[in-house]
């Protein structure tokens, strides 16, 4: 048999029909659904008197833009009136089709792609699929998860199918041992700013190497997260006994008397050692130093110890005129030290990095000091109900509201500033989140990707710094 | 989706070039939470002379009397005549919905943005590239015509007018035989509902651990 790639083998085990013209049938195990994507899907239903294929396949919470100030009072105080309506519309389709969904003041609420991993309902050989682009996240797990449209979300309602083309193949394979303070954040920052954000467009990445198998789930959620960014639809990471030992015990989990029979299915869902990728990214651990974006896509990405180039010593005309746009609209100077951007806030959250590792990381750095005088908010957002409980049992809340930052119920959040967390017009804000286009956070914000132990290092100092030179 | 294989209506000439997404259907609107309902904002910007809000009653708000689908002989248009390069812009399903919502079942233009010719036949309406001459002719005859009417036969691909002139037009036969039969992406793939039920069946076999699970 010919030797497979872990996407060949997702792929084959989900196809259910090839089609004469490319396109295939593929099978979707698991649905996400939340407040923004769905509720044309769920009308589309209604209208043509269709009902969902397979009940079970799905689960749904609001994260995009419940409150993430305190909330007790429920969904009928939300101010915002569109965002009320489609947490309110959420709940009743849930309710009207019996669809299991964790309601915002429900302990388990949270980002979709915190979630579900979170209860094992993402689980290693499944296909996932949310109306969500970071679904990407999910195949840190050996999944095949993709981000799908509205059209798209109410196909796979109706079916459990999705109509999809194979992709090609990527290995992005990082070896060696990462130095201390460099997190999984600016390993795939630094991957984006090697292949660049149209760099992984028409493949599935699979990130592999010695230094990908050293990092825990959470890392490698945060790194199939933003596979999207370079481009890839999909991220993978094979199976490894890091992976499979994170499914033990959660809610939709494989029970006692299905577990070894299911451990010993995900075993297998690893590239063959001689499985051919279509490409192949090389790159050395040891070359990656904590990372800061400084222009208006991922890719516009440095070290924290370099300067912002210089549009000047670009040779290509049209990247050139793309730093220059990028650093006016960022209000920088050519060859300023990154360590010199100001930072006006702080936003630690959101599907890359609002996870118990990354409140861990961004507690560690703040334990003690306090935010800076210069930032006027400092936001730390977790992922989930589950995320916060865990990390209230740990103290971790107590060190950042000392420290000066505010401690906020689940949800997007300032990722993109569909609830009332925004940036002001001209702000910098140091974010661990997944994008920094012009207006993400907010219209005229300035956002600067980076990993939670940057941010945290940036809320205390009140400029970007080396977290390492904090950590002595 | 709904079915096309005859239709017969009142024609009204949209007589103005790259029509885009935002003026089918402007920005403002596209928070709501549903694909009906977008019918009164059609048009919008060109049809009310305030500016329009979501949620609003737009039953009350001043019409532009130039436009054209205001003017009482145009009322209960189905067939609307454009011209070219008609919904360009956004890849946004919202603005078939919004023409749908509407009552307009067949647009005829020299052509028309991919997108959103793609996007018609997802959603039951049929759009139908005339050649400049014969779109020029079409909207000279209804502006002459009060109560002028068109006839779109699908099955035989031709438009026919009043006075029993035809004009064929092409179509590609996929998206034919779903426009013919209601057929939309999902009602494909439910004739191979027995594929699907045959699969999951293996499935279950293979990893029962992913079934009845969520609940
Ligand atoms: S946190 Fe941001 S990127 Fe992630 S799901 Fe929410 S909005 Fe999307």
């Amino acid at each position: 048999m010919a030797a497979k790639t872990l996407y060949d083998k997702l792929w084959d085990a989900h196809l259910v029909r090839q089609n004469e013209d490319g396109s295939a049938l593929i099978y979707i195990d698991r649905q996400i659904l939340h407040e923004v994507t769905s509720p044309q899907a769920f009308e589309g239903l209604r209208l043509a008197g269709r009902k969902p294929w397979r009940i079970d396949a799905n689960l749904a919470t609001p994260d995009h833009n419940v409150p993430t100030t305190e909330r007790s009072a429920g969904v009928d105080e939300i101010v915002d009136p569109v965002s009320r309506i489609q947490v309110k519309t959420l709940d009743a389709n849930c309710d009207e089709f019996g669809i299991v969904e964790f309601k915002m003041n429900d302990h388990r609420q949270g980002i979709v792609h915190v979630v579900g991993p979170e209860q094992g309902m993402t689980l290693p050989g499944t296909t996932v699929v949310c109306g969500d682009s970071h679904t990407s996240t999910h195949g840190a797990f050996g999944a095949l998860a993709h981000g799908i449209g509205t059209s798209e979300v109410e196909h796979v309602l109706a079916t459990q199918c999705l109509i999809a083309k194979k992709m090609k193949n990527m290995l992005v394979r990082v070896d060696g041992e990462l130095g201390a303070g460099v997190t999984a954040k600016d390993v795939v920052l630094h991957i984006i700013g090697v292949i660049g954000t149209a760099g992984g467009t028409g493949y599935a990445i699979e990130f592999g190497g010695s230094a990908i198998r050293s990092i825990s789930m959470e890392g490698r959620m945060t790194i199939c997260n933003m596979a999207i960014e370079a481009g890839a639809r999909v991220g993978l990471v094979a199976v490894d006994d890091t992976t499979i030992e994170y499914f033990h015990g959660r809610p939709f989990s494989p029970q006692a008397d299905q577990w070894d029979a299911a451990a010993a299915a995900w075993k297998t869902l690893v590239s063959d050692d001689d499985a051919t990728f279509d490409a192949v990214v090389e790159i050395k651990a040891e070359d990656i130093q904590p990372q800061v974006t400084w222009g208006t896509s991922p890719e516009m990405v440095a070290s924290v110890s370099a300067r912002v180039p210089n549009p000047a010593n670009e040779a290509d005309a049209g990247k050139a005129d793309g730093i220059r746009r990028a650093l006016q609209y960022m209000g920088l100077e050519a060859e300023q030290k990154i360590t010199d951007i100001q930072l006006d806030r702080v936003f630690i959250g959101s599907c890359t990095n609002s996870r118990i590792e990354d409140l861990r990381a961004a507690a560690e750095v703040v334990k003690g000091r306090k935010v800076a005088a210069t930032i006027k908010q400092a936001l730390v957002v977790p992922g989930s109900g589950l995320v916060k409980a865990q990390a209230e049992a740990e103290g971790l809340d107590k060190i950042f509201i000392e420290a000066g930052l505010e401690w906020r119920e689940p949800g997007c959040s300032m990722c993109l500033a569909m609830n009332p967390d925004k940036l002001g017009q001209g702000e910098h804000c140091a974010s661990t989140s997944n994008r920094n286009f012009e207006g993400r956070q907010g219209f005229g914000g300035r956002t600067h990707l980076v990993s939670p132990a940057m941010a945290a290092a940036a809320a205390v100092t009140g400029h970007f710094i080396d977290v390492r030179e904090l950590m002595q | 989706m709904k079915q096309f294989t005859q239709h017969t209506g009142i024609a009204a000439p949209l007589d103005r070039a790259n029509v885009d997404t935002d003026m089918i259907i402007p920005k403002q609107f596209l928070k709501s939470i549903k694909r009906a309902g977008f019918g009164p904002n059609l048009f919008d910007e060109l049809r009310y002379l305030d500016e329009g809000q979501p949620d609003q009653d737009c039953a009350g708000r001043p019409l532009n009397p130039d436009f054209v689908l205001n003017q009482p002989r145009y009322d209960g248009t189905s067939v609307l005549l454009a011209r070219e390069n008609f919904g360009c812009g956004s890849s946004r399903e919202h603005a078939p919905w919004a023409l749908d919502d509407f009552g307009i079942r067949v647009v005829i233009a020299p052509s028309f943005a991919d997108i959103f010719y793609n996007n018609c036949f997802k959603n039951g309406l049929l759009p139908i590239v005339l050649s400049d001459v014969q779109v020029d002719q079409l909207f000279k005859e209804v502006e002459a015509t009060e109560g002028y009417q068109l006839t779109v036969d699908l099955e035989r691909q031709v438009v026919v007018a009043p006075s029993g002139e035809t004009f064929a037009f092409e179509v590609d036969n996929f998206r034919k035989h779903c426009l013919l039969n209601g057929l939309d992406d999902i009602g494909l793939t439910l004739q191979h509902a027995d594929e699907i039920k045959a699969y999951e069946a293996r499935r279950r076999q293979k990893a029962p651990w992913l079934f009845d699970a969520i609940k």
